[in-house]
């Protein structure tokens, strides 16, 4: 039998209305043990009872023989406890079971179970059925721990909707499941579809109201107003399909949001025709929903039918290819000697780059042309700080060099005992970085002299920032430490592997990712974690901020967009390959490259695409954007500038 | 503030002091200090945050006045911890509102209150105030589903049918973690005493309104409007809301059981923000105000101030 299962509240306030009342006495009631029959019991002196398969709150399903025959013929013996007091509500459920044996009587189709008998003993009643070896559907997607493929869904999706249009169109009167959900529907050995549970299935007139009942999560919005029409179970079936195609329990989210969650998003293996199907079967208003499961399932045979959904990918293909074509053919590029794996710093006009070539570069940002360049020696794999015209940076030489703007004539050096892969911060009239002497050093900005540095324990390739009175920065032993401008250790948290990515303050909170898979976001006071957010592989990308969203790479291939307050995933871009670059957030979209040298640029609310570019060589570095224009290098020793 | 100015300006650069560094457990940790140079001009002071929060709270729970028992709980707790020129502030707030027949809906708001204070507790404050102040392996959101989980389970072995709302806030610092179940509700307060309410409601009725289904006139009489599509001793699986964001610089907080907000109001609420003299003299008048409306259900509410 069904069972109410929403949560319920009685109140004082006005009169308290019979539906809460039932459900009251309902939940009240289910708090005696209820006594389920043994095996060996024999019921009517037919069924004899040999294992209990399922149990709820109101009886339990067996298994049994029925020894009228010679054979062993099992049958599941389906049992009802009433336990109300009420009589009223004792009626309801006597009501209730005998729906279900009058339906399951007047009704044939492969994909419903045979009734074969029932009865009632005492406060007992029983259905006996046709016996279903095999798993429902909620139990095999706890068994898998994952969402199910297209394919098999799409195969029981038919066949769900051939059972909903046989009972829809049934004889005198349509007949409304009601309560479609993946633990209603068997799939047996044979992976054959059988829906099971009639148990608050009615008959339908047009119009007409009645009581509030389905499971919390499939049901549509019209059935809490008490109503119950075919387009009732084509909701109820969207619902399901979307729980099986992206292993989200829709009672573990709000009620009817399957539009903020697309399927996709979840499971980018599925196609948009099968995702366009489920979202028509999940509107919100009746008639916008399939007319009819017989439309649904001529939807579903029709995907079925076709070779793929490669049409769908030639058009993307085709349309990137356009863009490219059209407006991204980039406004200029420039050759170092050597790869590019740094990032670009802009000031007044002027890019500054530097290469693998030991050379920092000075480019005219309008056109590429070249201004200088400044030889240290050592590769620059680094982004320049810029303040007061002078130019900052270190190198793998372990010297941390200072440049004037204008001519790109050296005005201090600073060693360091060790090759420099963080790029510096400049704040407070210091400079701050970090280097593989496992230290971090402060030095003062006007003559390069060491201020205080701090030891860190292993290397420092995460640059450091300041923000909010500290400095913040990780290590490669996968420590993020925050000190104060005397060089105290304000505090430190450890993530479980390296953390070369950059911090990103935001709001009292750091927002960094570590090689051990997880974007942290840290209270910047504290040092404690506020929450952790679940990559499937680790990340050097410096997350961005923008709203109430952070956005960010990783090695798994994918681009995450996340809430920053919920630490929910918004949506996800999935590439071909490890996305290393930092992204930027520039006019309502985001851009971001990949190590097989494309650059991407997203739509930032809804992750969609909006262009790429394919470089020719790959891409570690990040994009910066200036008026428009993305200035990237590569390791095809390229640096490009493109438009937005 | 113009002093903790200065005194931070001062300290810019300044030699290592005294103070022992705060985290003692690495003896390999070197701090060198070198001598400022002496044409540094330290001077960005925007970065100044605003700390040494006065956090005030005020308290209130009543029974109503058409019930004979109050199946509210609540739990408040405030320290101020300052050292090392940091003030961390600690606070947790949380309100659960039971149901259910019999002694269900007290027992099963108790239990919420208790399984999740004791988690948060353990889990958080004392490691924190501890002499090696390890920040916990699991962050403040996973430490309070783990918390919600547990009270879950144990509303549904020791009071089988009861059920209660949750809703907790943890202020740590200047952020604070807003864990939700049901509907009680959290506000955000600002100085001039209008309010937001920074809580969804597991309410049916609610959602349905959300969704242009059915109008604030048909909700107020809805059949299931007392119905939670969430709540902890249920059996059915459910997600708590968790989210964190930075607590008000400024202004309070109100976390209070639909028996205040349903009856008094959103403006009504509002005019006794702006009127009353503090925490305490506030959420006496909420509760009063709800009594004096006919008192329906049981009325909890607790004010945070910061100042």
């Amino acid at each position: 039998m069904k069972e109410d299962i929403i949560s319920w509240k009685p109140k004082t306030s006005g009169r308290i209305d019979l539906e809460t009342r039932k459900i009251t006495q309902n939940l009240d009631k289910r708090s005696k043990t209820l006594e389920y029959l043994q095996p060996g019991t024999k019921l009517e002196g037919r069924y004899k009872i040999l294992s209990t398969v399922g149990r709820g709150g109101m009886g339990a399903v067996y298994r049994a023989q029925d020894l009228r025959f010679k054979v062993e013929k099992t049958v599941a013996v389906k049992e009802m406890i009433n336990q109300a007091t009420d009589p009223e509500i004792q009626k309801t459920i006597v009501e209730g079971f005998e729906r279900e044996a009058n339906i399951l009587a007047t009704v044939s189709h492969p994909s419903i179970p045979t009734i074969y008998d029932y009865f009632t003993l005492g406060t007992r009643s029983y259905l006996v059925m046709e016996f279903i070896e095999g798993d429902n559907l909620e139990i095999k997607l706890q068994q898998r721990r994952a969402a199910f493929n297209e394919d098999e869904v799409i195969g029981w999706a038919i066949a769900l909707c051939d059972v909903m249009d046989y009972l829809h169109t049934h004889e005198p009167e349509p007949i409304i499941f009601r309560d479609i959900k993946p633990a209603n529907v068997m799939i047996t050995r044979r992976n054959q579809v059988r829906l099971v549970d009639f148990g608050i299935a009615k008959t339908f007139q047009t119009g007409s109201k009645g009581t509030m009942i389905g499971t919390e999560g499939y049901s549509p919005p019209e059935q809490y107003r008490g109503e119950a029409s075919p387009a009732v179970d084509i909701y109820a079936l969207g619902a399901t399909l979307h729980h099986l195609l992206t292993n989200q329990d829709p009672r573990t989210e709000p009620p009817f949001t399957f539009d903020e969650r697309p399927i996709r998003d979840a499971n980018p293996h599925i196609s948009v025709a099968l995702e366009n199907i489920v979202n028509t079967a999940l509107m919100y208003n009746p008639p916008d929903r399939f007319e009819s499961a017989a439309v649904m399932r001529k939807a579903l045979i029709a995907l079925a039918q076709q070779t793929g959904m490669l049409e769908e990918e030639i058009s993307v293909a085709q349309a990137t290819q356009f863009f490219q074509d059209q407006s991204h053919s980039p406004v200029w590029t420039f050759s170092c000697e050597d790869e590019i794996r740094g990032t670009a710093n802009y000031h007044e006009g002027v890019l500054y780059i530097g290469s693998y070539d030991h050379n920092m570069y000075a480019l005219e940002a309008d056109n590429g042309n070249f201004i200088w360049k400044y030889a240290a020696n050592g590769g620059i794999v680094s982004r320049p700080a810029i303040d007061d015209n002078k130019l900052y940076f270190g190198s793998t030489d372990q010297y941390v060099h200072a440049i004037s703007c204008r001519g790109g004539k050296k005005v201090w050096v600073q060693s360091t005992e060790g090759a420099i892969y963080s790029s510096p911060t400049i704040a407070e009239g210091h400079l701050f970085i970090g280097s593989d002497d496992e230290k971090l050093h402060v030095l003062n900005i006007l003559a390069g002299r060491e201020a205080w540095s701090v030891n860190l324990g292993s290397r420092v390739r995460s640059s450091p920032i300041v923000a909010a009175d500290s400095v913040f920065v990780g290590s490669e032993n996968g420590e993020i430490q925050c000190y104060d401008f005397s060089g105290n250790i304000r505090w430190r948290t450890s993530a479980k592997r390296a953390v070369t990515a950059t911090p990103h303050y935001y709001d009292g909170v750091i927002y960094i990712t570590s090689l051990d898979g997880v974007l942290y976001a840290i209270d910047a006071k504290s040092g404690w974690v506020i929450w952790r957010f679940r990559m499937e592989s680790g990340s050097i990308s410096t997350p961005t901020t923008n709203e109430n969203h952070i956005y960010v790479g990783s090695t798994d291939n994918r681009f995450y967009c996340v809430n920053i307050k919920s630490a929910n995933k918004v949506w996800s871009f999935d590439t071909d390959n490890q996305i290393n670059s930092s992204p930027v957030f520039y006019k309502g979209a985001i851009y971001f490259c990949n190590v097989d040298g494309i650059v991407y640029s997203l739509h930032a609310g809804s992750g969609r695409l909006r262009w790429k570019y394919q470089t020719e060589g790959s891409i570690t570095g990040s994009p910066i954007i200036v008026d428009d224009i993305i200035y990237v290098g590569a390791t095809d020793n390229k640096v490009y500038a493109l438009p937005t | 503030m113009i002093n903790k100015l200065r005194t931070s300006l001062k300290n810019l650069f300044r030699p290592k002091s005294q103070v022992p560094v705060v985290d003692a457990a690495d003896p390999e940790l070197s701090v060198d200090t070198k001598e400022l140079d002496k044409k540094t001009t330290p001077v960005d002071t925007k970065k100044v945050g605003y700390s040494s929060p006065h956090i005030t709270v005020g308290y209130g729970l009543s029974a109503g006045k058409q019930r004979n028992h109050n199946e509210d709980a609540f739990f408040t707790l405030t320290t101020m911890f300052s050292y090392n020129e940091t003030e961390l502030p600690f606070g947790l707030y949380m309100i659960a509102d039971g149901m259910g027949g019999h002694k269900n809906g007290e027992v099963a708001s108790e239990l919420a209150i208790r399984t999740i204070a004791g988690t948060i507790l353990t889990e958080i404050y004392t490691p924190l105030m501890g002499l090696d102040p390890q920040p916990s392996e699991l962050s403040f959101r996973e430490i309070f589903h783990n918390g919600i989980e547990q009270a879950n389970a144990e509303i549904i072995t020791k009071s089988y049918g009861g059920g209660t709302t949750i809703t907790a806030v943890l202020v740590i610092g200047d952020q604070m973690t807003i864990a939700h179940v049901g509907d009680s509700r959290v506000y955000s307060i600002e100085p001039n005493g209008s309010m937001d309410a920074l809580t969804r409601d597991h309410s049916l009725v609610k959602r349905l309104q959300e969704l242009g289904q059915i109008t604030p006139e048909e909700a107020a009489v809805h059949p299931q409007r007392n119905v939670l599509y969430r709540a902890l001793g249920q059996g059915e699986p459910f997600e708590p809301e968790i989210i964190s964001t930075k607590r008000p610089e400024r202004g309070s907080l109100l976390v209070c059981s639909d028996g205040l907000w349903n009856i008094v109001g959103k403006e009504g609420m509002e005019s006794i923000m702006k009127s009353g003299v503090s925490p305490q003299d506030i959420c006496d008048r909420l509760i009063d105000t709800a009594n004096d409306a006919g008192g329906p259900d049981n009325i909890s509410a607790i004010l945070v101030e910061f100042s």
